[in-house]
């Protein structure tokens, strides 16, 4: 996307390049290779941002795409484009070079993720000629060893995470180390997971019995009593900084990014700069990131992650990520600057263009940004991931303030077989009330239909008052869980909406009669009262995601509709009754509906294969599902589904655990599926039951809502 | 400029007035330097102007007392047919429609709801049929039928009424039943039976069983519509006892209601009496029995919801033609229907102004007239009705022997062209009197009757008045076949005004039955006639015009035959 933002961001990057150039008023520098063929190994949104930069400096791109990738935006994004087969061939190093030298491209921006933090394949990057853009294949490495990371951070003076690894498992020496450290302390079993054999210790005279239960768990847990110790951060946040070094050995800290709002330990909502931190802490995190890319010899853009204790306003070095990140464009808002194009210009060879005093002078003008990630998964399940089908896309309008990076268009199909991200919406605002408001307003008119995705879930985040107030940690989502996850249930506008698109909808699937030829003939005929000719039509709705677990009925709701002509209706929701005109626009799915006290113009989508009805209103998106009728079960003779087990996603069963005949205990496992590269475990939803039927066996792909067990018909105990 | 001089001036929109008017004054320089040439110039044919002189003009004063005499008079009689409609349509009492969805059962009229597509309306017939004819409530003889889209095909549906009476046929209850295939047969409207009926209404068997018209006739008409290629779709919903087990034994394709439709010759009790053998309906005649063993019904459905889908999936796999959309563009009258109250009032001593009638009946309230000046009180022309092409043919007085005449030919005119015919009716009858009959008025009436006998393309009758003596057979009574027939609020039918007849018996010197004019009075209420299906209904005048228009679609939108019209012998 083109925006008068970037067209500014690019022209101001231009001059500063000038600015460079005049102040140094030398000849052209030898070590400066100016790329004009860059092959992007990457796919979706960022491969499409690359281009765009890369395109505006005249650029000319290669990209690459997947089997499953074939049809997919990034790929069209250039003219050359190159099929690399299977679908995890983006990792093919090989493959990747040899098509780069076969196309005589000088130079592969690898993203994030796949490649981007590849030491070896930086190497074989400049083994081959090729520029790799990114830090050189030292500092990935260093960077990649946490332990060798934290011994360089020590040495320039970065914190780290205050702990105790050692081999000395003596409870004396354990007690002592945790005192070192400073309570709260954390006990974690070093072969450890999914929080077993994990204990968090407030003061000293509770350790020892900590220590012993953490042990014996662990013992049972994994057959290894090993445990370390490391300070426990209460309210952590994770701040970081985003840095830039060139050739030189010039580094700048382009201010920091909060990334605290998490979910499954991946950022949702990224804005810059972090609220509620003082001056001197932020100063101080940019003075120690600068030096911890410094300390690798760093080049090009870099993060370096921090944990940032609340309580006592210390924070510590994580990790450094050694490309690219995500949410780059939130640090791009608030500076102003592009960063690819930085990129670009640090891998040809040339200078940092601006100070560290000049960026902090952009920083201070340019008010606050936050990015939200749209994904398509499910909040109300877990987040698992959804894919399928964009039935529909409509975008907030793109502003100077509000950006949209996306790989995706309305058509396209979210593939299972990658992250699920669809798009991030960066929006700026003068501060960070105004950002945040801003961004509420964008989700708010950022219309997904298809998959399930969050879009509704962050716009809660952001109208969440913590969240507004600036009081964020990474713990925010488990800790607002009944504010953000509280059940909404729709309203009859909403209904009734969805009641008469159903019922224009079926009259216009069948368009045997152009509208212009059609005659304005009123429904009810004769004597025009409502009983006089047609009935109302009862219309039965539910959500379409509430979980329906064995012995649970969802919550229906009934509408009833009424034409009284072409666009005449009364609606009958509840105890509400309404006399109402409506119209339907079947090539942009808009409904516009005139209630007695408001009107809605609403988009509406029916999908097709799974029968879910997408509404977008005035009052917030839902997505409902018509109620099956009692007779179809019987119809299709499947009203023993009671006593099935379904699969919550599309999916592959890994493993079966049980065989017919067994009896299981209640969460007992049945089988494991993987759905978007994660494992699930599937478990038995009661006590007792006895399996009649295995349906699907291992290595099977199935889809969402079929059947995976049958149980044997509990007999009804009298 | 002929045809701009007799233009309707003020009927005509001011922006296309002051248009015309402008270049009659542009034209002069544009003349004057044309001299020089030795002939005239040929006219732009402005396809305005021919609108222009269509478009029919409004004499009608809103606000004169006499419109608003006669707006308040109609809409009490409005009020009365609205109440009467609406008590009709509830059916059965509170008590049998409880004790009816109780058993899971749909309201007939939810089942006709739940079958026709949405949006698309439903024409019902005869409503009011058996309204005050037994002795007792039979609120629509028992019987839903009309004309509804079902999988964008235009189809006859027959719905019995189970609350009313448990659905047994009385003889309107046959007699509605009968016109709806007789209508199915004449548009080729596949037909869908409803069935929920206990048959034959014993009591009154004399009057339902025996004779052409009754029971038998059902099924009769079922097997030469079959043969003609008019399907025929039962679904069982209820009982189908005796007779009654002909109607989904006779079908193309019969669904049925498992535990609720049953199908038999003879019922439990009768077969406990006849053979002793004792067993239940559902054994008997049951859904399950006849979708698997008999092969009495071909699919079995869960309830009356499946029930309807599986007959919208079968008139899905018709493979017949479907609605088709009309000829032309529909465009509304340029004057408001809901005048027609006020225009027509309810005093038929009154002439009805006919032309504002069709003003607000026919499309663009444009009429290219026909004879204009001749023959005066019967009114001739060609408009459009949703659409359609049609043949307007309206009384304005009574029938001379000019008007016979150009009845006639204009009757011939539409079908060589095969346009359909509306007939606007508000006739006392042909004149009477030396003059008319030195005239031959004898003979050329009996011209327009011949040629409305033997019009062979649809024909559509609006009684807006009176429908009195043989005027009824010239302008198309009920005897003479019309694809439909409404009948408006106000109209009166009979062989005269009960005051004539009252004072015909006086002068042949019988003694008259004190009673006999208010008898007279009520036997001609539109009401009377509507009970006894002497029509299709008692409509709003306002609606004509879209009651016309789905007759219209009935009748050309889906299957059609064309028939050649062949004209008797026309005395001369």
């Amino acid at each position: 996307m083109l925006t008068r933002q970037s067209v500014r961001q690019s022209r101001s990057a231009v001059l500063a390049i000038i600015r460079a150039r005049q102040s140094s008023t030398q000849p052209p520098d030898p070590n400066i290779k100016p790329l004009e063929s860059i092959l992007i190994a990457n796919r979706g949104e960022i491969a499409i941002r690359v281009n765009k930069t890369a395109a505006r400096h005249g650029i000319t791109t290669t990209t690459l795409y997947t089997d499953p990738d074939a049809a997919s935006q990034h790929a069209y994004s250039s003219s050359r484009s190159y099929n690399l087969g299977q679908t995890s061939e983006y990792l093919n190093q090989a493959k990747i070079l040899a098509l780069a030298k076969d196309h005589g491209c000088q130079a592969i921006h690898p993203g994030y993720g796949f490649l981007s933090e590849n030491a070896d394949f930086a190497r074989k990057c400049a083994e081959a000629g090729i520029t790799f853009i990114g830090p050189p294949p030292s500092a990935i490495d260093d960077m990649g060893d946490k332990a060798r990371s934290k011994e360089i951070m020590n040495a320039a003076g970065v914190p780290c995470v205050p702990g105790y690894h050692g081999s000395d498992q003596a409870p004396q020496r354990l007690a002592k180390e945790a005192e070192a450290i400073g309570f709260p302390v954390l006990i974690k079993a070093v072969r450890g997971g999914g929080g077993k054999g994990m204990r968090i210790v407030q003061s000293a005279d509770a350790f020892s019995d900590m220590l012993d239960s953490a042990r014996r768990e662990a013992m049972n847990s994994f057959g290894n009593d090993e445990v370390l110790v490391e300070k426990y951060i209460t309210t952590p946040r994770h701040i970081e900084v985003q840095v830039f070094a060139d050739k030189y050995g010039n580094s700048l800290a382009l201010g920091e990014r909060d990334c605290s709002i998490q979910r499954r330990h991946q950022k949702i909502l990224e804005e810059s700069p972090a609220p509620e931190l003082d001056d001197n802490i932020r100063k101080d995190l940019w003075q120690k990131a600068r030096a911890a890319a410094e300390a690798v010899k760093y080049e090009g853009a870099g993060t370096v992650e921090f944990i940032f204790d609340n309580d006592t306003g210390k924070f510590y070095f994580m990790e450094m990520n050694t490309r690219l990140q995500v949410e780059h464009p939130v640090t791009e808002m608030v500076t102003g600057l592009d960063l690819v194009q930085w990129q670009i210009m640090v891998a040809e060879g040339r200078r940092l263009p601006l100070t560290q005093d000049e960026v902090e002078e952009r920083i201070s003008k340019r008010g606050h940004a936050i990015e939200a990630r749209i994904y398509a998964e499910n909040p109300d399940r877990g987040f698992i991931p959804d894919s399928g089908k964009l039935l529909h896309v409509r975008l907030p309008v793109a502003t100077d303030d509000i950006r949209i990076d996306t790989g995706f268009v309305q058509g396209d199909t979210v593939s299972s077989h990658y992250d699920p991200m669809i798009a991030k919406l960066i929006v700026r605002g003068e501060d960070r009330r105004d950002a945040v408001r801003k961004l509420a307003v964008a989700l708010e008119s950022y219309e997904v239909a298809g998959p399930v995705t969050n879009i509704d879930f962050l716009k809660r985040c952001c109208e969440s008052n913590d969240f507004a107030e600036g009081r964020v940690e990474t713990g925010y989502i488990p800790k607002h869980h009944d504010e953000l996850f509280a059940k909404r249930t729709p309203t009859p506008e909403v209904l009734i909406q969805a009641a008469l698109s159903s019922f224009l909808q079926a009259k216009s699937q069948k368009p045997t009669v152009p509208q212009q030829t059609q005659a304005n003939t009123p429904t009810s005929l004769s004597w025009s009262s409502p009983q006089s000719n047609l009935q109302s039509r009862n219309f039965t709705f539910q959500s379409a995601d509430e979980e329906t677990t064995p012995g649970t009925t969802p919550q229906t709701h009934s509408i009833q509709i009424s034409q009284l002509s072409p666009t005449q209706f009364t609606a009958q929701a509840g105890n509400n009754s309404y006399t109402l005109t409506s119209t339907l626009d079947p090539t942009t799915n808009t409904l516009t509906t005139y209630f007695p006290h408001t009107r809605h113009t609403s988009r509406i989508i029916h999908a097709s294969d799974s029968s879910i009805i997408h509404l977008f209103t005035p009052q917030g998106s839902y997505r409902l599902t018509p109620t099956q009728p009692g007779w179809l079960a019987k119809a299709l003779g499947t009203t023993e589904k009671a006593n099935s087990l379904l699969s919550p996603m599309p999916c592959k069963i890994l493993r079966v655990d049980v065989k017919p005949g067994d009896v299981v205990k209640k969460d007992q496992t049945l089988l494991v599926i993987e759905s978007m590269k994660m494992e699930t475990v599937i478990r038995s939803p009661g006590e007792g039951l006895v399996v009649k039927r295995v349906v699907h066996g291992q290595g099977e792909v199935v889809g969402t809502g079929v059947e995976l067990v049958e149980f044997e018909e509990i007999e009804a105990k009298e | 400029m002929a045809a701009l001089r007799s233009a309707p001036w003020a009927t005509l929109p001011r922006s296309l007035r002051s248009g015309l008017r402008q270049q009659r004054t542009s034209l002069n320089p544009i003349h004057i330097s044309s001299r020089q040439q030795s002939r005239c110039i040929a006219s732009f044919t402005d396809p305005r102007h021919a609108k222009a002189i269509s478009v029919l003009p409004t004499l009608v004063d809103k606000s004169s007392q006499e419109y608003k005499d006669n707006t308040a008079n109609f809409e009490s009689i409005m009020q009365k047919y609205a109440d009467l409609h609406s008590k009709i349509a509830q059916g059965g009492s509170e008590k049998a429609r409880q004790k009816h969805t109780a058993r899971g059962k749909m309201l007939a009229r939810d089942r006709v709801t739940a079958l026709i597509d949405p949006g698309a309306p439903f024409l019902e017939l005869s409503p009011l049929a058996g309204h005050e004819v037994y002795g007792e409530d039979v609120p629509a003889a028992g019987i839903i039928t009309g004309i509804g889209t079902v999988e964008g095909v235009t189809c006859m549906i027959v719905a019995n009424d189970a609350t009313v009476k448990g659905g047994t046929y009385y003889p309107h209850t046959v007699k509605k039943h009968l016109r709806a295939q007789e209508i199915a047969q004449q548009n080729r409207l596949p037909c869908i039976y409803m069935v929920d009926s206990g048959g034959a209404n014993l009591p009154n068997q004399a009057d339902v069983f025996p004779d052409r018209d009754h029971f038998g006739r059902i099924f009769y008409n079922q097997a030469r519509m079959s043969s003609l290629g008019i399907p025929q779709i039962s679904v069982v919903m209820g009982p189908c006892t005796a007779g009654g087990a002909y109607v989904p034994a006779m079908s193309d394709e019969s669904i049925i209601v498992q535990n609720q439709g049953t199908i038999f010759l003879a019922g439990p009790p009768l077969v406990k009496a006849a053979t002793g053998e004792v067993i239940s309906a559902e054994d008997l005649g049951g859904g399950q029995l006849h979708s698997s063993v008999s092969g009495v019904t071909d699919y079995l459905a869960v309830n009356d919801e499946h029930a309807i889908v599986l007959a919208r999936r079968s008139i899905a796999n018709l493979n017949f033609p479907k609605e088709q959309p009309a000829p032309n563009e529909v465009v509304e009258p340029l004057h408001d229907s809901n005048e027609l109250a006020g225009v027509v009032g309810t005093n038929l001593k009154k002439q009805i102004p006919m032309h504002e009638v069709i003003a607000r009946i026919v499309d663009g309230s444009e009429f290219s007239e026909f004879k204009k000046d001749y023959g005066t009180t019967l009114i001739t022309g060609f408009a459009r009705i949703h659409g359609y092409p049609v043949g307007i043919i309206a009384n304005n007085g009574i029938l001379f022997s000019e008007s016979s005449l150009k009845g006639s030919h204009f009757i011939e005119l539409c079908c060589q062209r095969n346009i359909p015919l509306i007939f606007l009716q508000n006739i006392t009858g042909f004149m009477v009197g030396s003059d008319a009959e030195k005239g031959g008025i004898a003979k050329n009436g009996a011209k327009l009757v011949t040629a409305v006998a033997c019009a062979d393309v649809p024909k559509f009758t609006v009684v807006v008045g009176s429908s009195a003596g043989a005027g009824n057979y010239g302008m198309c009574g009920r005897a003479y076949s019309p694809r439909f027939l409404w009948m408006w609020p106000n109209a009166k039918i009979g062989v005269m005004g009960p005051d004539q007849l009252t004072a015909v018996m006086e002068t042949v010197g019988k003694s008259v039955d004190p009673e006999l004019r208010n008898r007279i009075e009520r036997e001609s209420d539109a009401a009377f006639s509507s009970a006894r299906l002497w029509d299709d209904g008692v409509i709003p005048p306002a609606q004509t015009r879209h009651m016309l228009g789905m007759g219209l679609k009935a009748a050309l939108g889906g299957s059609t035959e064309r028939q050649a019209t062949k004209f008797g012998v026309f005395r001369m």
